[in-house]
């Protein structure tokens, strides 16, 4: 209810100012949304929409998966964490753009390059985010385990990982954000398609309606990821503190 | 199938990186269907010796030949629950073996039936306590180790459950080890008593005890408490 009250004031605003600004500068919220029906009837929204999506499901679950596996490799054991951390901190200060141009540069123009530079840039993140979680391994547990000798994959699902999900689900959610940002400046560098291309595409014309128009239906597809995928994800793993409390 | 403990020397280096030595010589071997109570002052280093008996810790001094193939099952001193899965999770995970019949039986033992679905967090000390002795009941254990398992319990409960340790001792064949600070538990459930100095542990005393565990008479554990005070002081 709160939400919804908050989010009308925020259209308000949005009237208002595009009242007082002029529609040349800030068009009003009922003209960006013709622009989007438009859009959306000739199919063209749902198509970049559906690259952009593409592109940040691959980068992501990419960049997870070998960050996951990086950062507790690095939390779990001091030589790794020692040869690992001068590139983690030269990652971690990269601009995304040096690692789309020269992901471009390299391996061309091609979907390949850009997906390797999304991914690139979110990776870090993930690594630090799971060494830390890591380190905060309960060791006491690990010692229950072995005694009662529980084979390798009891102890990733029922020890490991239960105490890594708030931290995969942190990477997570900052990574995601991070990615929502660097898909679109990718796509505007070197795709031919997808949200990015199209709001480049706007801004050469200063179509402000159409440039609106894909900015926000992309945010709204953000918004609804996370309530859908990431919340509940979230409560899910920490189910158990919720009952403890 | 038996325990050879000859643990000459353990030590670790503390924060302020100096030399701690904890254990100074303890040498026993304990048979099958045994169970010894190691009983010494607070701190001494029992625990660290228990570390040393479960294998968590290879960093030390002397032999340690746990049975081959022997299946450990151990009570820590702090329930060590997987606060993330549920009492009867925590259970199977350890003893994927165990029938339905036989964890309901030990639940009801424990008391526990209750409580099968509720998570560590929701349960008091004593409960995740009952839990952890259940897990290590229900791994049927050919070698136990039990660190002050009784500990913060009250006494009623503390008495149950030492009863149900004698039961399952006598119900399998196994080798069970007992951290206690409890006279009072050790000569009623020991055939063998380790008495341990102050840090560095050192053994002083192996104490057998045979008069049968069922045939203590509150009288015999009296004067068996006696007997072990009087050698206790001589040492000290």
């Amino acid at each position: 209810m709160l939400r919804l009250l908050s989010f009308a004031l925020l259209l308000a605003t949005w009237w208002v100012a595009a009242t007082i600004a002029g529609s040349a500068k800030l068009p009003p919220p009922s003209a960006v949304l013709a622009v989007a029906i438009a859009e959306a009837k000739s199919g063209a929204l749902f198509l970049h929409l559906g690259a952009t999506l593409a592109r940040v499901a691959l980068a992501f679950t990419l960049s997870m998966a070998i960050g996951s596996a990086l950062g507790f490799w690095m939390g779990r054991s001091r030589i790794a964490n020692r040869l690992g951390d001068p590139w983690l901190i030269l990652l971690l200060n990269l601009p995304a753009l040096v690692v789309i141009v020269l992901a471009y540069i390299w391996a061309g123009l091609t979907e390949v390059a850009a997906i390797a530079a999304i991914a690139i840039n979110k990776l870090p993140t993930a690594v630090v985010t799971l060494r830390e979680g890591a380190r905060a391994l309960d060791p006491s547990l690990d010692e229950m385990a072995q005694v009662f000798a529980f084979p390798r994959g009891r102890i990733l699902r029922h020890v490991l990982l239960p105490q890594l999900a708030p931290y995969i689900a942190a990477a997570a959610r900052s990574g995601l954000s991070l990615v929502w940002k660097i898909v679109l400046v990718a796509e505007l560098l070197g795709r031919p398609n997808g949200i990015g291309f199209e709001i480049g595409v706007a801004f050469q014309l200063f179509d402000i309606p159409l440039l609106l128009a894909y900015s926000l239906s992309f945010a709204a597809v953000v918004l609804v990821i996370e309530a859908l995928l990431v919340q509940p994800f979230e409560q899910r793993a920490s189910r158990w503190r919720l009952r403890a409390a | 199938m038996r325990l050879e403990v000859d643990i000459q020397s353990k030590s670790y280096t503390s924060a302020n990186g100096k030399r701690q030595q904890v254990i100074s010589g303890i040498a026993f071997t304990l048979e099958r269907g045994e169970l010894g109570v190691v009983v010494g002052p607070s701190g001494c280093g029992k625990s660290t010796m228990m570390r040393i008996l479960a294998g968590l810790d290879a960093d030390y001094d002397g032999r340690v030949s746990q049975p081959a193939g022997a299946r450990l099952a151990m009570v820590f001193q702090e329930p060590r629950l997987l606060p993330w899965r549920s009492v009867e999770d925590n259970v199977r995970l350890a003893a994927p073996e165990v029938t339905e019949e036989r964890l309901t039986a030990i639940f009801g033992v424990l008391e526990l039936e209750g409580h099968r679905n509720h998570f560590p967090g929701e349960l008091s000390l004593g409960l995740a306590r009952r839990v952890a002795l259940a897990r290590a009941f229900a791994v049927e254990p050919d070698f136990l180790i039990l660190d002050e398992p009784l500990a913060s319990l009250d006494d009623a409960l503390a008495a149950k459950l030492r009863e149900e340790i004698a039961t399952l001792v006598a119900s399998r064949p196994m080798i069970t080890l007992l951290v206690t600070h409890s006279m009072d538990d050790a000569v009623r459930l020991g055939d063998r008593i380790f008495l341990l100095s102050s840090r560095p542990a050192r053994l002083l005393h192996a104490v057998p005890i045979s008069v049968p565990r069922a045939q203590r008479s509150d009288a015999t554990v009296a004067a068996l408490k006696a007997d072990l005070a009087r050698r206790d002081f001589s040492m000290s």
